[in-house]
C-alpha cells in the first residue's frame, strides 16, 4: 500500500510542537497529517514542572478556560540544598492564580491530547499507533514523505516537519544533527504519588487551583542536575534531572536520587502517606543553542525537542512553550514555503528567521552559555552547601559569643566548601552577564 | 493490592488527615520505606509489543570497561552476566534513550522505537 501525495506536509509527532505545526497549517487551509506512534498524544511525553501558556494568547485566545490544568502556579520556590539544609527564594504572586495567569501544571495525556484535538478540529488529520520509520527522499535528495510501520505505507508531501522528540531519528537519519553529545542530554526520572487535595492544600499553603512548583538544586549528590517536586490536582510530582554522562559515571541508580530526594527533611513533611501511582523516565536536550540541530533541510524541518529546543538556563526551565513556539512557527513557515512553490531549505529558511525574531531563539541565543554555568562543579557541588551555611552562618545566635560579621561569614562559609572569594565574584559577573 | 510508594501502611492519607507516617532518624528526618523495583514498576502501562525494539551485541559488550547502561537505564534492564556478557530486556522500557546515549561501544546498542501503539504508556507524565 502506497498512499499517493495527498497532504501538503507531514507532520511527525503529535506533542505540542507538532499539533501546534499542525494546527497553524490547518488554518491556513493546508491538509495536513500528524502521525503519532503512541496509542494517544502524550502517551510517551514527560515533562518536570510547569507548561507556561503565554505562547498560547495568539494561536488560542483564552485558552484558559479549556486547557486541561491540574493547578495554576502561585508559588515558585528554588531551593538549594545540603543533606540536611535548605535555603529557598520562595516567591508568591496572586496574579498568577488569576487568568491570564503565568504557568500551570498538567498532565501531558491531557494537554497534549487538548492540543492535538485543537489541530483536528481546525482539519487536520491525526493517525496514532504508527511510527515514521525513515523519509522518503526523492533521486536529488530532496525529503518528499516518510515510510510508516503500517505495513511500510508511506506518507508523502512537499514538506515533513521532524516534531519526533528528544531521540529524533529523523533529524538524524536526515544529516540534520550528524550525532548526539550524551553530555548534552539529561535524563529526568520522575515520580507521580496520590495525595488527597486536602492534604496538597494544607501542607503547600494553597487552595483550590492555586498550585507550588519547587525548583532544587544540590540534590544530586553531585552529578549534574537538579530537582523538582510539583502539585497536580490530586498527586504531586517529584524527580531529578541529571546529566547523562555523569549520571553514568557516578554509577548510582537514578530512582536512588528520587529517594534521597523524598527521605530530605525539607522535602518528606510535604510527602507523607503518598503512593506511587506512576513512575517515568524520559530524556532532556539541555544543551540551548549551540546545540541545535541545523532546523531546516529540502522538504523538512525539525522542531520542539527534537530541535533541542528545550530551555534548561537555571532560573528559567521551559520546554512545552518552546515546542508549541517553533512548532506554531515550522507550520506556517511550510505554509509559505507552499505558497510559493518552494519547499527547499532556503524556501523554508523563514523558519528560522521567523524563530530568532520571537522568544524561541532569542531566548536561548541569550542564554546560550547559561546550561554550561548552571552544570557546572562550583554551581552543582560548592555553591548550595556554601549558602546553605552562609544563611545557618547568619540566623545562628552564638550568645554570648558576638556575632560574626557578614564578610568572615561568608569567609568561614567559602572556606569550608573550598571556594575563593575570587571564584565567588568571577561566577558573580558570570551569572550577571548571562542572566542580567 | 499493593501500595507501592507507600510510607507507611499503618498512616495512609486516604482520609484526608495528615498522618506523621515514616520512621525519623537520630536528626528528626522522615526517612522513606524503600520499595521493590518490582513495585516501582507495576503501576507503569506496558503495552509490550512482539518485536524487541532495543537489541544488544553482547560479544561487544564482553569488552566494554564502563557499562553506563546497567546502573543509568532507568528500567534496570541492563543485566551484567558471569560471562561478562549482557543480558538484555526490552519489555518494560521507557523508550527514554539513556542506555545508547551512555554506550561509548559503537553497535553495541541498537535503538528503535517500538511499533506503532506499543511500549510504553504514560497516563501521569
Amino acid at each position: 500500500m502506497t498512499e499517493p501525495s495527498a497532504f501538503d506536509a507531514v507532520v511527525v509527532g503529535a506533542g505540542p510542537a507538532g499539533s501546534a505545526a499542525a494546527l497553524a497549517l490547518a488554518r491556513a487551509g493546508r491538509s495536513v497529517v500528524m502521525v503519532e506512534r503512541g496509542p494517544f498524544a502524550g502517551s510517551k511525553n514527560v515533562y518536570g514542572g510547569v507548561v507556561y501558556g503565554r505562547v498560547l494568547d495568539d494561536i488560542i485566545p483564552t485558552w484558559w478556560n479549556e486547557v486541561p490544568v491540574e493547578r495554576w502556579v502561585v508559588r515558585r520556590s528554588t531551593m538549594m540544598m545540603t543533606e540536611d539544609q535548605s535555603l529557598a527564594i520562595d516567591y508568591r504572586s496572586h496574579a498568577w492564580g488569576v487568568a491570564p495567569y503565568n504557568g500551570m501544571t498538567t498532565v501531558r495525556s491531557h494537554f497534549d491530547s487538548w492540543l492535538a484535538g485543537q489541530a483536528t478540529e481546525a482539519g487536520a488529520q491525526l493517525v496514532t499507533s504508527t511510527v515514521a520509520t525513515g523519509l522518503v527522499r526523492d533521486s536529488a535528495g530532496r525529503v518528499i514523505g516518510i515510510r510508516t510501520d503500517r505495513d511500510g505505507a508511506e506518507l508523502r508531501a512537499p514538506v515533513v516537519i521532524a516534531c519526533d522528540g528528544v531521540n529524533s531519528l529523523l533529524a538524524k537519519e536526515a544529516g540534520l544533527l550528524p550525532r548526539a553529545e550524551a553530555s548534552h542530554y539529561t535524563l529526568g526520572v520522575k515520580e507521580v504519588l496520590d495525595l488527597p487535595a486536602e492534604a496538597i492544600n494544607e501542607r503547600f499553603g494553597v487552595r483550590g487551583h492555586e498550585g507550588v512548583d519547587i525548583e532544587i538544586l544540590g540534590c544530586t549528590r553531585g552529578i549534574p542536575g537538579g530537582g523538582f517536586l510539583y502539585t497536580n490536582a490530586e498527586t504531586v510530582s517529584v524527580g531529578v534531572v541529571v546529566s547523562l554522562p555523569h549520571l553514568a559515571e557516578a554509577k548510582v541508580r537514578p530512582e536512588e536520587l528520587i529517594a534521597d530526594l523524598k527521605a530530605h527533611p525539607s522535602i518528606a513533611p510535604y510527602l507523607r502517606g503518598s503512593h506511587l501511582r506512576e513512575y517515568a523516565a524520559h530524556l532532556v536536550p539541555e544543551g540551548g543553542y549551540d546545540t541545535m540541530p541545523t532546523l531546516a533541510a529540502d522538504g523538512m524541518m525539525v522542531a520542539g525537542d527534537a530541535a533541542a529546543m528545550t530551555l534548561a538556563a537555571g532560573l528559567w526551565l521551559e520546554g512545552v512553550n518552546f515546542a508549541i513556539g517553533s512548532g506554531y512557527a515550522a507550520g506556517r513557515a511550510a505554509d509559505r514555503a507552499i505558497a510559493v512553490g518552494d519547499c527547499s531549505a532556503r524556501g523554508l529558511a523563514s523558519y528560522r528567521a521567523d524563530l530568532e525574531n520571537q522568544f524561541v531563539l532569542a531566548d536561548h541565543k541569550r542564554l546560550r552559555k547559561a546550561p554550561a554555568l548552571v552544570l557546572s562543579e562550583r554551581v552543582q557541588q560548592r555553591y548550595p552547601g556554601l549558602l546553605c551555611d552562609l544563611a545557618e552562618g547568619m540566623f545562628t545566635v552564638t550568645n554570648p559569643t558576638p556575632k560574626a560579621g557578614g564578610l568572615r561569614v561568608t569567609r568561614a562559609a567559602a572556606a569550608k566548601h573550598g571556594v575563593k572569594l575570587r571564584e565567588l565574584a568571577v561566577d558573580t559577573i558570570r551569572g550577571m552577564r548571562i542572566f542580567g | 493490592m499493593s501500595e507501592p510508594g507507600s510510607v507507611n501502611e499503618t498512616t495512609g492519607a486516604a482520609d484526608g488527615s495528615l498522618p506523621l507516617g515514616g520512621d525519623t532518624t537520630p536528626t528528626g528526618a522522615l526517612r522513606w520505606r524503600g520499595i521493590s523495583f518490582e513495585e516501582r514498576m507495576a503501576g507503569v502501562d506496558f503495552r509490550v509489543g512482539a518485536r524487541a525494539h532495543i537489541t544488544v551485541d553482547s560479544d561487544v559488550c564482553r569488552s566494554c570497561t564502563t557499562r553506563g547502561c546497567v546502573t543509568a537505564c532507568p528500567a534496570n534492564l541492563f543485566a551484567p552476566t558471569s560471562d561478562g556478557g549482557i543480558l538484555f530486556n526490552y519489555e518494560e522500557c521507557f523508550e527514554c534513550g539513556t542506555c545508547y546515549m551512555v554506550c561509548n561501544s559503537e553497535g553495541a546498542i541498537t535503538w528503535t522505537y517500538p511499533d506503532g501503539g506499543h511500549g510504553v504508556v504514560f497516563h501521569h507524565g
